[in-house]
């Protein structure tokens, strides 16, 4: 009987991240059917190249953001901080004219240094993150406002618009199909198949239960598909966006940092138990800063991604990036008290807000409902894990 | 003369355990009557069931109250009967004002709306009352420990109490704070107010005490007035029980000194004034098991957290030597390193991560014993897990189980792997069987017993003396932050661990 309830408790984990895909999928289908009601095709090339053009910055803010929150922490700032590291990229470019192998760096390590700035007060004085943050997000806000002396710094050099509009270029020389893309999407695929038979196996021997066969053959299948479909679409029209590879590879380093390294594997230490951490000799202090400089190096990506992508820094830019960011990494799965949350978890919550985004503004619901909404739909994940836990 | 109060045949069952067995206690209008018993013996239950913590039902045997029987649901029900309990851990709101404490709940007030200048009067009279010379507006967070027991006293009188229960209320305070509030207690004797004071300090006792009930084992053992009060025969009712658990054989062959701390100090970690470790000199050696014997608030878990890694208090002054040569332990990575592990006595708290499977909470002291440059080889990882659940008997179905859902034997074992994982000379266990049932108990002694033949040494912090005698090769008895005796196997006993904590407590006074 006791068994029955433990093994219970390992599957409802799985559970959550097979219920998350599959909301993934039913809002997709859901708009699909909706906008086919209004002669519109949601799934077309460009509206699946837009959908990662436009959210790319808010899975980026998501992933520094879970770290964040995995440590026991939040982090107000990133909206404010990616709009002022976008106003620094467009000043040394425009004004300066710096070429941009010069100006990525520099940027982000204005935003590492902005991360750090917040890191130590919360890590080493022991402020509230809540409290540093705010202070953060309105001082980073004027800031932004100060060094743009309330105009619009812009246009931008190509090389430097091609962080958000860029394409991969196809060096098979095919074009049509792109056959860089196809290479790759083959190669991910394969990758799918083959690291998830891998931790089929790896589960076997670690004598975890292993999911049924059919649920797991079913969901890499779907994904499989899912993804042949979308390089099938992107490679039809102009190949792998920019952020596109840039989205996976953090998504991969990401995922691997957190579950296959040490370093990883303390944070979530110190979010699930820190005085226990502590005594097991992990310095908490310096892990909870270097959660912060990370998150201000990604806000700083963020931010130049948002600012190549209107083409000018503005002093509106970034304007609730960080709600959208923590939303993401709630309806991701992430717990409230720190120590446990997925990358790919976030990913997904990320994704599911972008797609109800874009299938909310292709079918002309307001913004007005398009708020309630997502705010619906993170309360209701929300209570999804809070009635789960509680069962 | 009737009693106030009679309390007759009380048992209280929780699931697993007779907490109280057939209990009675009858305490006569203004009286003062002590309560003693070792820790754990069932003093605060007894004290729970009587200020309706545990609500009327929940307990068998009956409770006459002023010549009628007291069914409380809640601790509501007993304060309006004029039972108030004053807990070992203070129930003030630091940031609020002493006049704001002192009507908690219980507001001076009209339809919601409070009358400042009475309830600052009403204040000021019972601020004089217990003798404190403050401003009822004073934030209660600026006094010291003294004075606020002193505002939990005052609180007490605002509700017309009748019967006013002290548990343990000189625990945390300093010898003239103590005196201050023992007279207060024989002044509100004077004034008719009937006090319970649970103590295991003698000259407390025998300073205000007019009777004395000493439970032991959850059973009331005995009862005796003021001049029948012997500090010999509180002691032989205190502990004069059968050995009720039984210890793995063991032949200790203890080797060489392994590890010596000398002059050690350390201070309150907040109070940088209050020295909690005065002056403790120990040593273990290779393959022994050394007992540190003490009741609760005596210090032992701070001298063994300030030993590994300085992970209490502040000012640490001594030497930590091992295998005769001086090692830094500042921090938790250098004591593990130098070969000590600290096996906490808050295992839920301190020791685990209960959201996370048994196998990352056993890697984590010693994440790099299975990674590669940051890496983590989670086949090893594995590997390693299931070692320890072998080796250790930790009953699972698998180490990818949470450890929320072990039983505390099961995760004890999970601290103590975790701990065996980062290979150490010197393992310190406070309070290794806390909370556990009695066959897992066993377990964890020959666990301890197998670890002592393997050459590694033990510290073994308990507050249970039988285990101490049964484990032990020798036992430090420590109080109030220093160690005042040493007895070796075959001449330690009960008696003569408390005769040596009570005559500390003598010498402190």
């Amino acid at each position: 009987m006791a068994q029955e309830k433990k093994s219970s408790s390992a599957l409802g984990d799985r559970l959550r991240e097979n219920g998350m895909l599959l909301a993934l999928v039913a809002i997709v289908a859901l708009f699909s059917v909706l906008l086919a009601y209004q002669g519109k095709t949601f799934l077309q090339p460009q509206n699946i190249t837009n959908i990662f053009l436009q959210n790319g910055h808010v899975i980026i803010l998501a992933l520094g953001m879970l770290l964040v929150i995995v440590s026991g922490h939040i982090d107000l700032s990133v909206g404010s901080v990616a709009a002022f590291t976008g106003a620094v990229a467009a000043y040394l470019t425009v004004n300066l004219g710096l070429p941009f192998y010069v100006v990525i760096p520099l940027t982000l390590i204005v935003g590492g240094c902005i991360g750090a700035v917040q890191g130590y007060w919360v890590a080493f004085w022991r402020i509230p993150s809540f409290i540093v943050t705010l202070a953060g997000m309105m001082v980073f806000r004027g800031a932004t406002m100060w060094m743009l002396g309330g105009q619009n710094i812009g246009p931008f050099p190509k090389e430097f618009q091609a962080i958000s509009s860029g394409f991969l270029p196809d060096l098979t020389g095919i074009g049509q199909p792109h056959g860089l893309t196809v290479i790759l999407v083959v190669l991910a695929i394969g990758a799918q198949f083959w690291l998830g038979f891998r931790a089929r196996a790896r589960d076997a021997e670690f004598g975890i239960e292993p999911e049924p066969m059919a649920l797991f053959m079913g969901r890499t299948v779907l994904i499989a598909a899912a993804t042949a479909f979308v390089g099938y679409q992107l490679a039809y029209l102009k190949g792998l966006p920019n952020v596109l590879v840039v989205l996976i590879v953090l998504t991969v380093l990401y995922a691997f940092f957190t579950e296959n390294t040490t370093m990883g594997r303390r944070i979530y230490a110190v979010g699930g138990n820190e005085k226990a951490a502590k005594l097991s000799g992990i310095n908490s202090d310096r892990l909870v800063f270097a959660c912060f400089v990370n998150m201000g190096v990604l806000a700083a990506l963020a931010g130049m991604m948002v600012t190549a992508r209107l083409n000018s820094a503005t002093p509106k830019a970034g304007t609730g990036f960080e709600l959208d960011a923590i939303a993401s990494v709630f309806i991701g799965g992430a717990s409230m008290t720190g120590g446990s949350g997925k990358i790919v978890g976030v990913v997904i919550g990320a994704l599911i807000m972008g797609v109800m985004n874009m299938g909310m503004s292709i079918m002309g619901i307001g913004i007005d409902y398009q708020q309630m909404i997502k705010g619906l739909v993170l309360l209701a994940a929300v209570i999804f894990d809070v009635y789960n836990k509680a069962k | 003369m009737t009693a106030l109060l009679e309390m007759r045949g009380i048992s209280k069952v929780f699931p697993g355990v007779r907490a109280l067995d057939n209990v009675s206690l009858s305490v006569q209008p203004g009286e003062i009557h002590a309560i003693c018993g070792e820790n754990g013996a069932g003093k605060s239950t007894l004290m729970k069931v009587l200020s309706g913590v545990y609500p009327f039902g929940s307990y068998e045997g009956d409770i006459i109250y002023d010549g009628e029987t007291l069914a409380c649901r809640n601790i509501r029900d007993s304060e309006a009967r004029g039972i108030i309990i004053i807990h070992q851990e203070l129930a003030l709101v630091p940031l609020l004002s002493i006049a704001e404490n002192l009507f908690l709940g219980n507001e001076v007030a009209k339809n919601g709306v409070i009358n400042w200048g009475e309830a600052y009067q009403r204040t000021e009279g019972l601020l004089k009352k217990v003798g404190l010379n403050e401003l009822p507006t004073t934030k209660v967070e600026k006094l010291g420990v003294g004075k606020q027991q002193l505002i939990e006293i005052a609180k007490a009188l605002a509700k017309d109490v009748r019967l006013l229960i002290l548990d343990e209320p000189t625990a945390a305070l300093q010898e003239n704070d103590s005196q201050k509030l023992l007279d207060l207690m024989l002044e509100l004797k004077a004034q008719g107010v009937t006090q319970i004071i649970i103590s295991h300090k003698l000259n407390e006792i025998s300073r205000v005490a007019d009777r004395i009930t000493v439970i032991r084992d959850g059973a009331s053992v005995s009862t005796m007035d003021k001049h029948e009060i012997t500090e010999d025969r509180i002691i032989r009712d205190m502990v004069g029980r059968d050995m009720a658990h039984r210890y793995p054989e063991r032949t200790p062959n203890p080797g060489p000194v392994l590890m010596e701390v000398a002059g050690w100090n350390v201070w309150h970690t907040e109070q940088a004034e209050r020295q909690i470790i005065k002056d403790v000199s120990f040593n273990v050696k290779k393959g022994e098991i050394v007992g540190i014997a003490g009741l609760m608030g005596t210090g032992r878990t701070e001298l063994a957290m300030s030993i590994f890694g300085k992970s209490y208090g502040q000012g640490h002054k001594g030497s930590i030597k091992m295998h005769g040569v001086e090692v830094d332990v500042s921090t938790v990575p250098k004591a593990v390193k130098a070969g000590i592990a600290y096996v906490t006595e808050d295992r839920k708290g301190l020791g685990l991560i209960l959201e996370e499977p048994i196998v990352k909470n056993i890697t984590l002291a010693n994440l790099a014993g299975v990674a590669m440059r940051g890496v983590l080889d989670k086949r090893r990882e594995t590997r390693v897990a299931e070692g320890y659940r072998k080796q250790l008997a930790i009953r699972t179905p698998g180490v990818q189980q949470k450890v929320v859902n072990l039983s505390g034997g099961n995760q004890q074992k999970v601290v103590l792997s975790k701990w065996l994982f980062t290979e150490p000379e010197v393992l310190i266990l406070d309070e290794p069987t806390r909370g556990i049932d009695v066959g897992a108990k066993f377990e964890i002694y020959t666990i301890m017993k197998e670890l002592a033949e393997q050459g590694r040494s033990i510290v073994m912090i308990s507050s249970e003396m039988p285990e101490l005698l049964g484990m032990c090769d020798r036992i430090y008895v420590m109080n109030e932050g220093r160690i005042v005796g040493e007895l070796d196997r075959a001449e330690a006993s009960q008696e003569k661990i408390m005769a040596l904590i009570l005559k500390g407590e003598g010498k402190a006074a």
